[in-house]
This record gives C-alpha cells, sequence and structure tokens, in this order.
C-alpha cells in the first residue's frame, strides 16, 4: 500500500556503540573495558557515564551523590515509598517492591514529570537569556502557556532540603553555575511579582543543576527518578519486620463511597 | 486522623467480627457476590469497573471481541518478548507481567499509541487532513516523560500494507455499526494515503474503545491489561524451556577498545 519495500529486520548481528559482554572474556562499557578501565569508578560516575556518555569530574559526581542523599527519605507514608511498604507489607518479594515505587516515582506531580519539565525551563530560560531576552518576559510568557515546575510545594513552602543542597553546592564550587543563578532569579520574580508561595523547591534547584553540568532533559530524566531510590529499601525492611498485612491496613470504614446506591443487577 | 480512601466505584460493608473484612461489597451500587455472581459476564464486571453504569448488551460484544483480538500480541511483540525475557530466566510472575507491561507501554504499538489515537479522534474527528498532520502540530507540546510522538498514532511506522488480521479486526469490529468503526472501515485506505502508513493494531483499538465511550486514559488502561494474558502465557511457557532454546543473538559492538589501533 505504502510501496515502500519489506522493512529490514534488525541488523544481524545485533549492532550497538554502548557495550556488551562476552561471557568468559570480558565486558565493554561505553567504549572502556569494565573491569580493566572502569573497576575503580565510583558507582554513580558509572551510572552518569552510561546515561550520558560523558565523564564527570569527581566535583561533580560528588553533588550528584548529594542531591540523591539529601532526597533519600525512608518515610512509608509518600507515595512511591508506601508501594515499597505495602508490597513489604504483602510478603511480595523485595525487588518487586522496589520496582513498583520506583515506575511510580516517574509521575505527574512530583519525581519524575516535575524534574524533565523543570530542566527543560531552565535549558530554555538560558538560551532566550543568552540571547538577550530578559528573564522577566520569558518567565512571564511561560506562564501564560504552562505552568513552571519546581516552585511552590504542598504542606509547607520552604523547602528543608535546600539549605543542606545549597551549602553542598557552594563546597563544591558550583554556585555560580548559569542555570542556578537563574533559578534563585526566577524565584525572585516569581515571588515578588506573580505569588508569594511559589518559592523554589528541590526540583527546580536540582533540576537548575544537572542543566549546569549539561545534561539533556531525558540524560537527566534517568538520574533524577533514582534520587528518592535509598529511602525506600528502609520502608520494605521495616514493613517485612511487621505482622504480615498490618502496614497501611484500611478497615472497610477507611473508605467513603460516593457512587450509587445499591440497585439490583438483574 | 488520617483521610479516609474516597471512591465512587466501591462500596463495602464490614463482617460484625472484623472491621478489615468485607461482609459484602458492591460494584458501583451492585452487589458483587450476592448477586453478579452467575448473572454477570466478565467482560460486564471490567466495564463497571471503569463506567458507571453497566454496558449494554452490543457493547459489552464489543468489548469482549477487542479483548479476544488483543488477549495475545504474540511473541515477536514487544511486551510478550519482555515477558518471555522474566519467563526464560525464572522471573517471578509479577516481574514477567511488569515487563511486559513496560515494553508494551509506549508510543510505538503500546497502550501510550492507543491513547494517542483516542486523544486524535477527539482533535481531529473525520478530518483526515487533520489527522495526518497530529504528530506535527504537537510537536511543541511541553516536554513529558513519554518520549516524542514519532508518527501518526494508530498506524504502523514499519508497516508496507495493512496487515490481514487488522483488516479482519477491523471488519469484525465495525460490523457493528458504531461510528468511528464504521467510518474507519469505509475511509481506511484514504487515511492509509494521507497519512502514508498502513493501520495498525493500535488504531482499530483506538476505534473501537472511542466508539464504546472510554476517555484516552481508560483506553490506554484496558489495552495495557487486555493484553497481559499471552504475555502470562508465553512467560510460563519459556519458564519451561532450556535457555539455549531462547535467542541471544550475536553482537557488533562499534565503539570496541580492543578494535582501536593504538
Amino acid at each position: 500500500m505504502t510501496g515502500r519495500p519489506p522493512p529490514a529486520a534488525q541488523a544481524a548481528p545485533f549492532r550497538t556503540r554502548v557495550g556488551a559482554c562476552w561471557p568468559g572474556s570480558r565486558a565493554v562499557f561505553r567504549g572502556a573495558d569494565l573491569h580493566a578501565e572502569l573497576a575503580d569508578l565510583d558507582w554513580m560516575a558509572l551510572y552518569v557515564f552510561g546515561i550520558t556518555g560523558r565523564r564527570f569530574a569527581p566535583a561533580a559526581v560528588r553533588l550528584l551523590h548529594a542531591i540523591w542523599v539529601l532526597t533519600s527519605y525512608p518515610d512509608a507514608r509518600l507515595w512511591n515509598n508506601r508501594v515499597a511498604a505495602l508490597a513489604g507489607s504483602a510478603r511480595s518479594t523485595s525487588v518487586l517492591a522496589l520496582s513498583g515505587a520506583v515506575a511510580v516515582t516517574e509521575a505527574g506531580i512530583f519525581g519524575g514529570g516535575p524534574g524533565i519539565r523543570a530542566i527543560d525551563f531552565f535549558r530554555r530560560a538560558g538560551v532566550a537569556t543568552a540571547a538577550g531576552m530578559p528573564l522577566r518576559d520569558f518567565v512571564g510568557a511561560e506562564l501564560e502557556s504552562r505552568r513552571i515546575y519546581g516552585y511552590g510545594r504542598p504542606i509547607n513552602i520552604l523547602d528543608e532540603r535546600l539549605p543542606a543542597l545549597q551549602a553542598k553546592v557552594a563546597a563544591l564550587g558550583f554556585d555560580g553555575g548559569r542555570h542556578y543563578r537563574l533559578a534563585f532569579e526566577v524565584e525572585r520574580l516569581l515571588v515578588e511579582e506573580h505569588k508569594p508561595f511559589l518559592k523554589m523547591n528541590y526540583a527546580a534547584a536540582t533540576a537548575a543543576l544537572a542543566a549546569d553540568l549539561g545534561f539533556t532533559p531525558r540524560e537527566y530524566h534517568l538520574f533524577n527518578i533514582l534520587k528518592t531510590l535509598a529511602g525506600m529499601p528502609p520502608c520494605i525492611m521495616e514493613a517485612t519486620e511487621q505482622p504480615a498485612g498490618t502496614v497501611f491496613a484500611t478497615p472497610c470504614a477507611g473508605v467513603t463511597y460516593g457512587g450509587p446506591p445499591p440497585r439490583r443487577w438483574d | 486522623m488520617t483521610a479516609p480512601i474516597h471512591t465512587r466505584i466501591w462500596r463495602e460493608e464490614a463482617e460484625p467480627d472484623n472491621p478489615f473484612a468485607a461482609r459484602t461489597a458492591w460494584c458501583r451500587g451492585y452487589d458483587v457476590f450476592g448477586e453478579m455472581l452467575g448473572r454477570a459476564r466478565w467482560v460486564e464486571m471490567l466495564w463497571l469497573l471503569f463506567r458507571s453504569e453497566r454496558p449494554t448488551p452490543a457493547a459489552a460484544d464489543l468489548l469482549e471481541t477487542l479483548a479476544l483480538a488483543l488477549a495475545n500480541p504474540g511473541p515477536r511483540d514487544a511486551s510478550v518478548h519482555a515477558a518471555m525475557c522474566g519467563g526464560i530466566g525464572g522471573a517471578t510472575a509479577a516481574a514477567a507481567l511488569m515487563a511486559a507491561l513496560a515494553a508494551g507501554a509506549g508510543r510505538c504499538g503500546g497502550a501510550r499509541e492507543v491513547h494517542d489515537a483516542m486523544a486524535a479522534w477527539r482533535e481531529c474527528g473525520e478530518d483526515i487532513a487533520a489527522w495526518a498532520a497530529f504528530p506535527a502540530r504537537h510537536r511543541d507540546d511541553e516536554i513529558d516523560v513519554w518520549p516524542a510522538m514519532e508518527h501518526v498514532p494508530g498506524f504502523d511506522p514499519r508497516g508496507v500494507s495493512t496487515p490481514t488480521p487488522v483488516k479482519q479486526l477491523l471488519a469484525h469490529l465495525a460490523a457493528a455499526g458504531t461510528p468511528r468503526l464504521a467510518w474507519l472501515q469505509a475511509q481506511r485506505p484514504a487515511m492509509e494515503a494521507a497519512v502514508g502508513l498502513p493501520l495498525a493494531t493500535t488504531g482499530v483499538a483506538a476505534a473501537a474503545l472511542a466508539d464504546l465511550g472510554f476517555a484516552p486514559e481508560e483506553g490506554e488502561m484496558l489495552f495495557l491489561l487486555l493484553r497481559l494474558p499471552g504475555a502470562a502465557a508465553h512467560a510460563l511457557e519459556q519458564r519451561g524451556h532450556h535457555y539455549r532454546d531462547f535467542p541471544f543473538p550475536e553482537v557488533e559492538l562499534t565503539d570496541d577498545p580492543a578494535r582501536r589501533t593504538p
């Protein structure tokens, strides 16, 4: 119908540039021999090398570690952690618990969604302001078409993670980054000229730092999605230590029904 | 006191001796164990979970026919292939299904493509030119966790002509006379010519689910659900096979340090 030739099957052999292993012989990771060249590499450095294909300086790797550490909350009430705890309580496997929890972190109002939108915003803001557009104009145009992610936070507008992050950023010498500075300027504009509760939160700060480190949005998404990971295993472990089926167990009265009243099927 | 769970779908009354055990359960007001058991079809229950009113017999038949067609995409499909990777390695049953959901969720042959096609029905209706331009109109949409749309949803970007099962499924479903399916059956050649791609199963499923009144996000969820039986069966089948009987292709590494000249 389309007049096109049949699509070629996946080339045989499978072609790849990112790596391969030859059991009994060697393994290659992004063009480097994993055992000979990368054996001493920090795991985070390996992870972001795998994502980006770029080697990051030790200070950058320490910053990326800090971004993960400072938001690893072992609080089983949090939605992603609650998945882990519920699975643990229901005596699922620990890896299913962890996988489910990570998967729901790719969410719309926390985790993955805001993160990828925030770094996209900062990269576009960086390009626009570098081309001479006043940041105020860019922010105003953005607000006309969409929300700016990374500003404002439910429950408490002050983000308790930011002081520790800011100290680490300054200590490691990343506080002069273009996007990081833009993040504070955007906060000032939002708070002073739009809504006072739109204080910067962790999503904005970390996305701006990642933009300064050269991450694209898709690259950042793969880094960002695991920044709450370390908080999950404690929730799983503790849930498995509790009597089975008791964590967040909900009585019938814990569900409020708002649908149709009882009616006959026939 | 924590807030309760709010739902318009499900109501339970507790047994007198245990607040955590349900004595009765109603789905949308219907007594599931007291009245629906033995009277309702599985597909009616499925419908009722997603919609506030029970289906007409014709709607239930259409959904059940679609469910049969989607039940097994076959071992060449990415979602079933992923499930089989779980099965051949002896992974847990849930892992195999999670693998199938992950690989079958996307914008190329997966549930997100059905979502997109249903959104296209809302946006384009029977305007063929609007369908052809649908991805281009969304090129500047806000970035999302989903990769950008690469082709008109519901059509096969690697297809050459419309596969026979797709035509058979469309013809069978269109016989029900619902508007989108009937229009698609009549206009398929024109649509394919405008889009430049043959219709795919995702496109037929999207038209059927839209005709049944489901929203794009409901259609996406149903497409994920309805394709799991085949993934489960193929994963279990592979679990009984020797790993040497499962393909492990040769590899050509284009950036190999062993081949670099010093």
